[in-house]
């Protein structure tokens, strides 16, 4: 279990003030002039020592990351980078608990990772129905404008930089990064093509660096701490601290930051208040929101909650957004839903996610009800090999996936559903 | 220079090439809905997916991916035939199927394909979705259920045809194409998108139901709506032309059409003259040929040379021009013209009056002036070549009452005293870059001494020179010397002195003036020139006749015959030959052929096809400065020429989309 010293966000219960004299009591703009004087290169190395990967979900590093932006400018063009808070993922809440209480965490964060990658400015785009939580970084900022943290020689560094906050209009999709960059510069949010990659054609055409949330939030303690304490927590690649979230069937469901790596048994037990029922009545879990694959209660109780510990039971890490599912769920049902979410929002851009969720939505919704034939069962699996890895964005595999993982674990229960289906009709036709 | 491996076929392509261009320079076919050469890459259908080493372990959009050194790219393998079908099944299971009662059924990218890469069976037993029809025009018929949102035609609309018009709205399933606000496509060009859906969504209005593909007679041909000479298939069943088709010209059309030229053609057989008329008490009265010969034989007995006159039309090929001209010639009259509209120009050597730079070559511009033209009506194809310059930096400048040209232009008044007098702002622009031209339209060179000030302007700027006719028999008219001093006004002058004129389709012009001269109206249609006629002979329009015409630029084309003229509608040339033996002229060829060879033989360069040397540009001295306001020639887009004033699409098309007619209720 974490430490409490080890903890990077103090005040994400919101027990004090996010305001600007709060977060420098906290600890925040603590001499970010002094850590920015490292050096561009010198922070990039430190975040890459620190072991930091990405938090929104896919766990790519994030200094590598920062590394792929041109240290001298093309042609003239600026730098950016967009910091992405469309927390959309059902089951995820972590960016918005930031936000809502320790923004200059992300504030000071958007600074020095701006500086680092050599960026102009950056923009926060935040999700349409965060309304109160906008209106948090909005003062958020105009604090940080006033203190001299942001605009020309941000913080005392010398350095001139600005912070956009941009609000989305709830659509999940531009959470994806080119979608992102498209809404920002005014567009439809639908993905790009890829390549060219953000880092070389982003925002405007420029290259651009699109980040999550915690990622940028953590990356001041890091920095102040040293990349080795960082580097010291968790399991060898896979460190840090990471906002957990627990939902569904636990006793008390909340947003808690804990050690990479804890087992799923233990980070129920302390924060979740333990499964509702108790660890027998577990059914399933989906451990990193809703786009990764199910994975049922024998295999995830002692697993560790990192991103490879939960690759290697054929699921993901995601947001670390755990949906907790007890014996009385319709799992069916469950990620039926979750196939219809995916149906709502697919941008309509490329063939496969445009008519494979709809398809998909629509066998999963007779399976349900067990009004299909069981040959169909292989079928839906079928279709969602034809989606995932055919797309131009990731939203197609995170369609195929649930569905993918209800039937790899729950075959037998969609079969009894259609067997039952049948019987009635064959009594009644005699 | 990349240098990669297809199916292990090596290929070396030029850097920036996509491997979808790779895997077609290796000699394999690749299948794609919403690439096309000629618009932004979108990558949406996923139709083009390919496996890539190296790379992810899943398909790449061959259409998006930048070829590279070493690759290896497979098209045959398992894993791209099972994501084609995927891709295949996914476009179908909404797609309604209805073949049967598609009009794009036999040249449907989508049946094509599905034959080449689907699965053959369907196993989708859910709802297929529906999609309301939307409105876009007298022009474009939609079917939007049919619709697999590959966007070409948003694409082309905004790269193109430069109308923000069609656009995408809705999200996943739900997406749809529409026009917003239903609106018509207010684009001369939209026709276009027709061609470029690959699927039976968006299909032709007036050509629904007409008829199936392999039914169709095709036949090669040159357009006449405009001196812009589109290369042009004709498309006909028995004796009616049902379509009209571009074909490929990289110089000049590309693979566009406007509009007029692909719909103007059912005006090809409305108001038709199929019978010869001789006038006879102030009424126009059937007749045979031969009473018809022996009236103008009456008529022209004993004539002078200043006696006898010709005015050509804008839509007449080069044979029957130099056929009359060969008649007057007879007569020793030089009372020829064509410049109908009363332009002023240069006309001793053919370089004088040509498109310079050529089509293709306004595209490299980096500066453009344009005085007294609206391409965008008078050559629209010429404009597409003026909008790509401009996007790729090119600035445009302009003299004459303001248009809309689908880009930004510069405009500097509209009297034609600023060209002797530009800005410095605008000098400057012009020459500051490498490459600029000045553009002469008719709208500025019927003022006397516009195109001595505009060459003067065009000498000082350093700039190429360029005339932008309107009418695509003028440039092989005026190329055989179907010009007289002091143009059309000369002939209206001798009116009275006239024993006879012959009007060769000749109805864009005020021939008032000519009410008591007797006139021969050969042509095709019952349009202004019969007003006037004391005797007709009916002609040949260009559907019907093989012949030459040459482009604005020069450029020497020709045509073969599609569909025979109604009636006893003739070739012009035939009628003209016919004509001369009555009236003891008889002219010196029995054939196409010969008269063709007679052709070559007085002007060399007409001999052969394509953009022939014509020699430098002759000097012309400036004359004092020029003044005048500016009217472009062309008043309603639409309706130019005698076959598009026949034509109910046409009509359709001015009514709404120029003068507001609401036509969209109408057809509820």
């Amino acid at each position: 279990m974490l430490d409490d010293k080890d903890r990077i966000f103090t005040n994400v219960y919101g027990f004090q003030p996010w305001n600007v004299d709060a977060a420098i009591r906290r600890g925040d703009w603590d001499d970010t002039k002094g850590l920015m004087s490292r050096g561009q290169d010198q922070l990039i190395e430190d975040i890459k020592a620190s072991g930091l990967r990405g938090r929104g979900g896919a766990g790519f590093p994030t200094g590598m990351k920062w590394s792929f932006m041109p240290k001298e400018p093309k042609d003239g063009r600026p730098s950016f980078l967009v910091i992405n808070a469309d927390e959309s993922e059902p089951g995820s809440c972590k960016d918005r608990e930031i936000i809502r209480h320790d923004p200059h965490k992300l504030i000071e964060g958007a600074l020095i990772a701006g500086y680092a990658m050599r960026a102009r400015a950056a923009y926060i785009y935040i999700r349409g129905e965060f309304i109160r939580e906008a209106e948090t970084l909005f003062a958020a900022v105009a604090e940080a404008y006033d203190r001299g943290f942001l605009g020309k020689n941000a913080a005392g560094s010398g350095y001139d930089f600005d912070l956009f906050v941009h609000r989305g209009a709830g659509a999940y999709i531009c959470g994806e990064e080119t979608a992102q960059i498209e809404s920002i510069e005014g567009k439809k949010g639908q993905p790009r093509l890829k390549p060219p990659f953000p880092a070389g054609v982003g925002l405007y055409g420029c290259p651009t660096t699109v980040n999550n949330v915690e990622s940028i939030a953590v990356v001041p303690t890091i920095l102040r701490r040293g990349p080795a304490w960082f580097a010291g927590i968790g399991r060898a690649g896979n460190v840090g601290t990471k906002l957990f979230q627990l939902s569904g069937h636990v006793n008390t469901p909340c947003v808690v930051e804990e050690a990479m790596g804890i087992s799923f048994r233990e980070l129920v037990d302390k924060h979740g208040g333990g499964i509702r029922g108790g660890w027998d009545n577990l059914l399933a879990v989906i451990p990193g929101g809703s786009s990764v694959p199910l994975v049922p209660a024998a295999q995830i109780i002692d697993a560790p909650m990192d991103f490879d510990g939960l690759k290697a039971l054929g699921s993901g890490l995601g947001t670390a957004a755990g949906i907790v599912m007890d014996k009385s769920t319709d799992i069916v049902r469950a990620i039926s839903r979750i196939s219809y979410f995916y149906k709502h929002e697919s941008c309509g851009q490329c063939t496969p996610c445009r008519e494979g969720t709809g398809w998909m939505w629509r066998v999963m919704e007779r399976l349900r009800e067990g009004n299909a034939d069981i040959s169909e069962i292989d079928m839906l699996e079928e279709v969602t090999r034809q989606v995932e890895g055919h797309t131009i964005c990731a939203l197609g595999d995170a369609a195929a996936w649930p569905i993918q993982g209800l039937i790899r674990h729950f075959r037998p229960e969609i079969e009894r559903r259609i067997n039952e289906h049948r019987t009635p009709l064959a009594v009644a036709a005699e | 220079m990349p240098t990669l491996t297809v199916d292990g076929v090596e290929v070396t392509v030029p850097a920036g090439a996509t491997v979808l261009q790779a895997c077609e320079a290796a000699g394999r076919e690749i299948p794609r809905f919403c690439y096309h050469e000629r618009l932004s890459i979108a990558g949406n259908c996923r139709m083009c997916l390919v496996e890539v080493k190296p790379g992810p372990p899943k398909p790449q959009a061959s259409c998006a991916l930048p070829a590279a050194d070493k690759q290896e790219v497979r098209t045959d393998s398992a894993m791209v035939k099972k994501a084609r079908e995927g891709v295949m099944e996914f476009l179908l299971i909404n797609h309604p199927l209805d073949c049967p009662i598609c009009d794009q059924g036999g040249e449907c990218d989508l049946q094509d394909q599905s034959i080449a890469y689907g699965k053959g069976h369907s196993r989708y037993d859910e709802n297929k979705r529906a999609v309301t029809e939307k409105y876009m025009g007298p022009i474009v018929k939609t079917v939007m259920t049919r619709c697999i949102q590959c966007t070409r035609c948003v694409r082309f609309a905004e790269e193109v045809a430069g109308v923000e018009e069609i656009g995408a709205i809705g999200r996943g399933e739900n997406m749809q194409i529409t026009s917003y606000l239903e609106g018509a496509i207010t684009s001369e060009l939209s026709g276009n998108v027709v061609a470029l859906c690959p699927v039976g969504a968006l299909t032709s209005k007036p050509y629904a139901f007409e008829a199936r593909p392999w039914e169709l007679n095709k036949t090669p041909a040159i357009d006449v709506m405009d001196a812009v000479g589109t290369n042009i298939r004709l498309d006909s069943r028995g004796r009616q032309v049902l379509r009209a088709l571009p074909r490929i010209n990289e110089a000049v059309n590309e693979e566009w059409a406007s509009d007029k030229t692909r719909h103007a053609v059912d005006g090809l057989v409305r108001r038709r003259l199929d019978k010869p008329y001789v006038r006879r008490n102030g009424r126009l009265i059937e007749a045979t040929w031969g009473e018809a010969f022996a009236a103008i034989a009456t008529a022209l007995e004993g004539a002078s040379g200043d006696q006898v006159a010709a005015i050509a039309g804008d839509l007449a090929e080069v044979e029957s021009i130099f056929a009359l001209k060969q008649l007057l010639d007879a007569y020793g009259s030089t009372l020829h013209e064509c410049r109908q509209d009363g332009a002023r120009f240069d006309v001793s050597s053919p370089a004088a009056y040509r498109f310079t730079p050529t089509i293709a070559g306004v595209e490299d511009a980096r500066a453009i002036l344009l005085v007294g033209s609206n391409p965008r009506w008078e050559a629209p194809l010429v404009n597409t070549r003026i909008r790509k310059a401009v996007k790729a930096g090119a600035k445009v400048l302009a003299i004459g009452p303001e248009v809309d040209l689908t880009y930004p232009v510069e405009w500097l008044g509209e009297d034609l005293s600023v060209l002797g007098n530009l800005p410095e702002a605008a000098n400057k622009t012009l020459t500051d870059g490498p490459h600029a031209i000045v553009i002469a339209g008719m709208g500025a060179l019927a003022h006397e001494g516009a195109y001595e000030a505009a060459r003067a302007a065009a000498a000082g700027l350093g700039a190429d020179f360029g005339v932008l006719h309107t009418a695509a028999a003028r440039v092989g008219a005026l190329d055989v010397g179907f010009a007289a001093d002091g143009g059309i006004d000369a002939i209206r002058a001798k009116a009275s002195s006239l024993k006879t004129l012959f009007l060769l389709g000749a109805d864009e012009t005020d021939l008032s003036a000519f009410a008591d001269t007797f006139t021969v109206y050969i042509g095709t249609h019952g349009d202004a020139g019969v007003r006037v006629a004391d005797v007709i002979l009916p002609g040949a329009t260009y559907a019907e006749k093989p012949g030459t015409w040459v482009n604005l630029e020069g450029r020497v084309q020709r045509a073969d015959r599609a569909v025979f003229p109604p009636g006893d509608a003739r070739e012009d040339w035939t009628i003209l030959r016919a004509l001369s033996d009555p009236l003891g002229k008889t002219l010196p060829f029995d054939t196409l052929a010969g008269l063709q060879q007679a052709i070559a033989a007085a002007h060399p360069h007409l001999a052969t096809e394509g953009l022939a040397d014509v020699g430098d540009v002759p000097d012309v001295t400036a004359g004092p400065a020029v003044s005048g306001t500016i009217v472009y020639p062309i008043t309603d887009f639409y309706l130019t020429n005698p076959i598009a004033r026949a034509s109910e699409t046409m009509q359709r098309c001015s009514a709404e989309l120029l003068h507001g007619v609401d036509y969209a209720e109408a057809a509820e």
